[in-house]
């Protein structure tokens, strides 16, 4: 249907159904004999009354107005949007009918697919022990910080109330710290985003409890003197966080672990290929260090006797984070992944990530303004057009691109780039692809010399064009009024 | 190597390294220092073809049973599930799809998730809904962080008849936070409103209980909202939204917060997760809400459009002064229940509440008529059902797996007190005829 613009409320009409239920074949009370009325809902729900056939057509047509990583090119810094391959979306489904409360001898396969994806996420990392609950990266953080608290807290250490976090870390960093009860201490990056070795020394002390980073940083640029880095924080005291955001850059070439980082959570929706769902859900897990193994949340999968089982005994555990075992479906997927790649797949995919990122900066670079010009990891990250006089912005550039059948790169962000423009192509892009995203890029450009007011009024092919968030957030409308209707 | 994932063939990896003016692979790697550098394979598996990543989870689905009768709830339920959600949350437009940053083209996923807003604040009659949360247990944690920052109180009351995982999994943010978390008493399975009257003191941010509560039964806090508003302290109502139909809405009693597990519209049971939490609250506490928030605007030629909004609130934005740090939320389960909630619609909701009320009650009262069985409690209850047994959970346990039944889960586990009792579920899924084999099953039992 062309330029659909229905809400599903706008389709209801009184006594059409989309739903068929069994006849109640039980015998029946009067229900206020069951219930007293004064526990009853007395106002009518008013949900949408519509066929089946509205809400498929409904769906699809409101569909159409997404793009997603099966549509095209999705540059997204920090986000890893590679393919998600569609065996994994089959695997998860074939565990649907699994109750978390079901007995453990009829679960053995489930709990042993948790078992040996902690086993593989530890030596793809270098950590001692993984927990997989966490139910995406910021709650991984969360989780992680929590740990890095009990550890001092056994230790009777309880003046580490600081987290160090610098200045071109991701925005859930500080956010999770403060989540987990620590103070935030933002510490100035050098100009590549690297740690800068003479502000952490000034910011160590024995009020540290540790310090966030992620490796490559989020200019996407491999921190040279992380073996530093990590013994001046040891020797402080302190423990080490890695961020996983970034793993995709370096998987079969270097681990966290071996790096000497304590604790780190890893995002199943980046590196390891699971969708991101239009905003999740996505997956967290936590590893950690072995003098950190007993602090990680309940339960944990246990192995033996041949047996695998759910333990709950874990006295110095930080106790439990969810209901259940984490977001289990998207652990089967990440699963099937690491399976279909194989050790010698998994180190293509950072090999081929980082070169896709080298070839793309290269060929941006004489028109856009590239600050750092060095070997850059799985991502990069431009600073706007070259030429400043045209007054075309990063926004601006990234609504263009919306127009040519591009999804934007990460704009604004670190905030330590001026019109920061983020770029991480992923491997599974291909050279066909890239240049025709240098081509568009380059044509933004041009247009931008020749003609910037229409780039600030890009896109006009899209389903919907520039929108007025000011009055969004002024004037909130959160909801259809479907009395109004 | 070549993988059907990446499509670099040799040739093109050479063009490209050649066009980077670098000689081989290897030298994009060179800055990171020897002492860290992994001088050998990974000790996993060689890459697998999907004929073999098949026969490799069939191996591992074959040690799982799926053909059991569901008659546990607890958190996690054994819901009809219309066909039509997997066909729509299957479209790569939307599972595939990043968080919609972009809303010119995103405006599939703005949409659902301010359709789901709209539905959510039906059924729980509350002014707003984010987006979505993890699940019930953090989004009750989240609630509660909520509730703390708005009242700037640092004591919380907990109902002990909250699932006990919950109540852990509040515990471990509370723990890290320093608040206080202080349980109230059960009397006869509710929230007890004398333990509630003695310790509702200046100091007390939120009360929070859950409706239907842990047991199955049917929470009235419409007897005590009012002392908890004179006092300046939040009500946070943990809510099943499927059962909203039928019972009493937050909205109705007046209740602060809602938060909840929402697996119970329409998400598979997939061994505890992903599921859907969400939070609900009043227009008053909007800004205070985690999570992303959809608004209604107009693009520039004036057209209905759907944004993120009130992102002031959030980590990308604020950083270390943001709400909550959450980010990825559960976007396409929430998706799930919006197709859910459109295909049952208005009747279809109310009906299934009635068909859970009606079997629970059917199988409650068979259960009860047997002589190894005894009722618990006597307050009015949902779906789920609290039995006393005079048998060995372990003995009830194998003889219904052995007919292929899940027993109702095992109360002695989280209380000893509670030793021999079974919380069961009966959903609109279970027929007369399980039923009749469950009670069939126990009756003769020695």
């Amino acid at each position: 249907m062309r330029n659909y613009d229905k809400l599903i409320f706008e389709l209801s009409k009184t006594n059409r159904k989309g739903y068929s239920l069994p006849k109640l074949d039980v015998e029946t009370k009067a229900i206020k004999t069951l219930i007293p009325d004064d526990l009853l809902r007395k106002n009518e729900n008013q949900l949408p009354e519509v066929s089946e056939n509205d809400v498929m057509r409904h769906y699809v047509n409101i569909s159409n107005k997404n793009y997603g990583v099966d549509t095209g090119f999705y540059p997204l810094g920090s986000c890893t949007m590679k393919y998600n391959p569609k065996i994994n979306e089959d695997m998860a489904a074939k565990f649907n009918l699994l109750h978390p409360f079901q007995d453990e001898e009829t679960v053995q396969g489930a709990l042993k697919l948790m078992y040996e994806l902690g086993k593989y996420l530890a030596e793809i990392t270098g950590m001692g022990k993984f927990s997989l609950s966490p139910f995406a990266g910021a709650h991984g953080e969360l989780t992680g910080l929590m740990i890095m608290k009990a550890y001092h807290e056994k230790n009777q250490d309880f003046k580490r109330t600081k987290i160090i976090v610098p200045d071109s870390a991701h925005g859930t960093n500080p956010a999770s710290a403060v989540v987990a009860g620590f103070d935030v201490v933002e510490i100035k990056s050098n100009e590549d985003g690297t740690v800068n070795i003479e502000s952490l020394k000034e910011a160590l002390s024995d009020e540290i409890a540790g310090i966030m980073l992620t490796n490559p940083n989020t200019l996407g640029i491999f921190e040279k003197d992380i073996v530093e880095i990590t013994e001046l924080v040891h020797d402080s005291g302190g423990l080490l966080y890695y961020d996983g955001a970034n793993l995709n850059a370096i998987m079969g070439e270097a681990r966290p672990g071996d790096m000497g980082f304590d604790i780190i959570h890893l995002n199943l929706h980046k590196t390891f290929s699971t969708p991101h769902g239009g905003g999740g859900p996505g997956s967290g897990p936590v590893g950690v260090c072995e003098k950190l193994a007993k602090f990680l949340p309940k339960p944990e999968i246990k192995f033996a006797d041949n047996k695998y089982s759910v333990n709950y005994d874990l006295p110095d555990s930080i106790g439990k984070i969810g209901n259940f075992y984490g977001n289990f479906g998207i652990m089967v997927r990440a699963y099937t992944y690491i399976l279909s790649m194989g050790k010698e797949g998994l180190r293509h995919a950072s090999q081929i990530a980082v070169l896709n990122a080298n070839y793309l900066q290269n060929m941006l670079k004489d028109d856009y303004l590239l600050p750092i010009d060095n070997i850059c990891k799985h991502e990069f990250v431009l600073s706007g057009l070259k030429d400043k006089t045209t007054g075309v912005t990063a926004l601006d550039i990234a609504k263009a691109l919306l127009d040519y059948g591009f999804h934007a790169p990460t704009i604004y962000f670190p905030l330590i780039v001026d019109q920061a423009l983020m770029i991480e192509p992923t491997e599974t892009e291909s050279i066909e692809m890239l240049n025709e995203f240098v081509y568009y890029m380059k044509e933004i450009a041009r247009i931008a010399k020749e003609d910037p007011e229409y780039l600030k009024n890009a896109p006009y092919n899209t389903p919907v064009r520039r929108l007025d968030e000011a009055t969004a957030a002024r004037n909130p409308i959160l909801r259809y009024q479907v009395d109004n209707a | 190597m070549n993988h059907k994932y990446i499509p670099h063939t040799e040739s093109d990896i050479n063009e490209m390294l050649e066009k980077i003016k670098v000689s081989s692979i290897k030298e994009l790697f060179k800055e990171i220092p020897e002492k860290v550098k992994l001088n050998r394979d990974y000790d996993l598996p060689s890459s697998l073809s999907e004929i073999e990543v098949e026969a490799k989870i069939a191996e591992l689905t074959n040690m799982d049973q799926t053909d059991l009768t569901c008659f546990v709830g607890a958190g996690s339920y054994d819901h009809y599930i219309p066909s039509i959600i997997k066909h729509l949350t299957s479209r790569s437009e939307f599972y595939t799809a990043y968080t919609p940053y972009q809303p010119e083209v995103a405006q599939g996923t703005l949409q659902y998730i301010f359709e789901f807003q709209t539905m959510m604040t039906e059924l729980t009659n509350m002014d707003v809904c984010n987006a979505s949360m993890y699940d019930g247990a953090t989004s009750c944690a989240e609630s509660i962080v909520m509730a703390v920052n708005q009242t700037r109180r640092n004591k919380v009351l907990i109902s002990s008849a909250l699932n006990p995982y919950t109540i852990e999994t509040i515990k471990t943010y509370a723990h890290f936070r320093g608040y206080e978390i202080i349980m109230l008493a059960n009397d006869s399975g509710l929230l007890s409103t004398n333990d509630l009257a003695s310790k509702l003191d200046k100091d007390v941010a939120c009360v929070v209980l859950s409706n239907p509560n842990f047991y199955g039964l049917i929470e009235n806090p419409s007897e005590y909202v009012e002392k908890i508003h004179e006092n300046k302290s939040l009500l946070i109502m943990m809510v099943n939204p499927l059962s909203m139909a039928l019972l009493k809405t937050p909205g109705e009693i007046g209740a602060d917060i809602v938060c909840g597990e929402a697996q119970t519209l329409g998400i598979p049971l997939s061994f505890g997760g992903p599921y859907l939490g969400f939070i609900c609250t009043t227009k008053k506490y909007m800004r205070k809400m985690p999570g992303r928030i959809c608004g209604q605007t107009t693009d520039v030629d004036g057209k209905r459009a759907f944004v993120l909004t009130l992102q002031a609130r959030e980590q990308h934005i604020r950083r270390d002064k943001a709400n909550s740090n959450i980010c990825s939320n559960q976007s396409l389960n929430a998706l799930a229940a919006t197709i859910y909630l459109a295909t049952m619609g208005k009747q279809g909701v109310v009906e299934v509440c009635e068909q859970n009320l009606q079997k629970a009650h059917y199988a409650y009262e068979n259960i009860i008529s047997l002589p190894q069985f005894e009722t618990v409690f006597e307050q009015p209850f949902f779906n789920e059902f609290v039995v006393k047994s005079t048998i060995d959970y372990q003995v009830i346990k194998e003889a219904l797996l052995k007919e292929k039944m899940i027993s109702g889960l095992h109360l002695g586990e989280f209380d000893e007190s509670l030793k021999n009792h079974l919380l069961f579920c009966v959903t609109e899924k279970r027929t007369k005829a399980e039923i009749d084999k469950l009670v069939q099953v126990l009756g003769g039992l020695k």
